[in-house]
């Protein structure tokens, strides 16, 4: 039977805690709104991107001379991993649920006899696939700080990944991000990134033109489309860090709304077992005092 | 006169959007002006400014540093990595990027890789000249 000062201390330190997951779940739905906001103002450019790059390859696809972001290298020995998570935990399953689809993917291609690479972004991923994967992982970035992810982050990345392409240290290159779809949903998601996947086009461009019409390219078409594929690695890259920002947010939001639930349980237990007590107590001494009275 | 719809998005966000009469464009292969009804064109950008007019006498102008514009009849898209009014430009920052460039140039045996940065820092120079002489 614990005293009643044990009892107190431990409603104490219980409602310290409710305190603190309290405030980081409030935290974390100002972050949530800005990464949102971000992810918003972000998905015009991707998405012209994208349509343009499909209007090209549309006209390119089985050509000869396609660049080989878009075709690949032609082999499928070597995948290159990149994960993308949080530097830091407390947000629920967010990290370990990319992680552990990033494991199985490369289980998987290693059952198949294939060489695989990761690359980690961010520190809490490279934590939980270095246990299992210490050889295979060949570079890891931490996500600095605080700070929201910018573009100029996202093509640091990109320029990196493309280095070792060009160094033909891999053949496909799949990234590893989770995709936002609500504050309670998080889904892990793999997108393909060399060779690039590109949405296929509705035979109509964003600017009116029909897409077989004679379109004219300056300078030729495969110049630009070497120029625009690196960029369109960058802009995926930077799409999935944003997603990750969001999903990382809302994550961390509900598993603290949970905690903070949780303790407000706990506490009211704990406050149920420590008045129990003290009543049992004050019955005691006055049965020993009224006892003690009716002796004389 | 007629206008036509000019887009200009940067990653981040979208920094222009609106109906325009003409729009001059700093394109590779030379400058360009945009008028209504124009051929379908897809053409990459070098470092330079984007001249918007959005009716007689008055518009505005942007620095561009390379990116990329999809130019159709009835809409003119603009995909710029780095943007800024011109406002916020001046040529000392520009100096920067060139002796940025000029070190990764001199640091690089790769002669390619030189080729293509010696391209920038031409295209650097020009777009200093441009805004030096406003």
């Amino acid at each position: 039977m614990p005293s009643l000062k044990d009892l107190r201390n431990r409603i104490t330190s219980v409602k310290s805690t409710q305190k603190i997951t309290k405030a980081m779940q409030m935290v974390a739905a100002a972050k949530l709104r800005r990464a949102q906001n971000a992810a918003e103002s972000g998905r015009p450019y991707a998405e012209k991107m994208s349509a343009t790059l499909g209007n090209l390859a549309a006209n390119l696809v089985g050509g000869v001379g396609a660049p080989k972001l878009l075709s690949g290298t032609g082999e499928d020995k070597t995948h290159l991993l990149v994960v993308c998570t949080a530097d830091r935990g407390l947000c629920g399953a967010f990290n370990s649920s990319i992680a552990r689809l990033a494991a199985r993917h490369a289980r998987k291609l290693q059952g198949e006899g294939k060489t695989v690479k990761i690359f980690t972004v961010g520190k809490k991923g490279y934590d939980m696939l270095r246990r299992q994967f210490r050889s295979e992982i060949i570079e890891n970035i931490d996500i600095r700080g605080t700070k929201p992810v910018d573009y100029a982050f996202a093509s640091e990345i990109a320029d990196k990944i493309l280095g070792r392409f060009d160094a033909g240290e891999f053949d496909v290159a799949t990234l590893f991000y989770s995709q936002f779809k609500s504050v309670i949903s998080q889904v892990p998601t793999a997108q393909k990134l060399i060779p690039a996947e590109l949405p296929s086009t509705d035979g109509k461009t964003s600017t009116g033109a029909s897409a077989d019409a004679a379109m004219e390219f300056e300078p030729s078409e495969e110049a630009i489309l070497t120029t625009l594929l690196p960029k369109n690695l960058t802009v995926q890259v930077y799409k999935a860090l944003l997603e990750n920002a969001a999903s990382e947010q809302g994550s961390r939001m509900s598993a603290m709304d949970s905690a903070t639930r949780n303790a407000g349980e706990m506490i009211k237990k704990q406050t149920q077992i420590y008045n129990r007590t003290r009543q049992a107590m004050i019955t005691k001494e006055l049965i020993e005092i009224i006892s003690g009275a009716e002796a004389l | 006169m007629a206008t036509f719809h000019f887009d200009f998005v940067g990653p981040e966000r979208t920094l222009y959007s609106g109906e325009v009469e003409a729009v001059q464009i700093p394109g590779t292969e030379g400058e360009m002006t945009v008028l209504p009804g124009h051929a379908p064109v897809l053409t990459t950008l070098k470092v330079g400014v984007i001249t918007v007019t959005e009716k007689a006498g008055s518009g505005k102008r942007i620095y561009v540093q390379g990116g990329f514009a999809d130019i159709g009849p009835n809409a003119v898209t603009v995909l710029a990595e780095r943007a800024a009014p011109i406002e916020e430009v001046n040529p000392a920052m520009i100096d920067k990027e060139i002796e940025a460039a000029e070190l990764a140039r001199d640091a690089t045996e790769d002669l390619e890789k030189r080729e293509q940065l010696n391209g920038q820092i031409v295209q650097l120079r020009e777009a200093k000249h441009v805004l030096g002489a406003n």
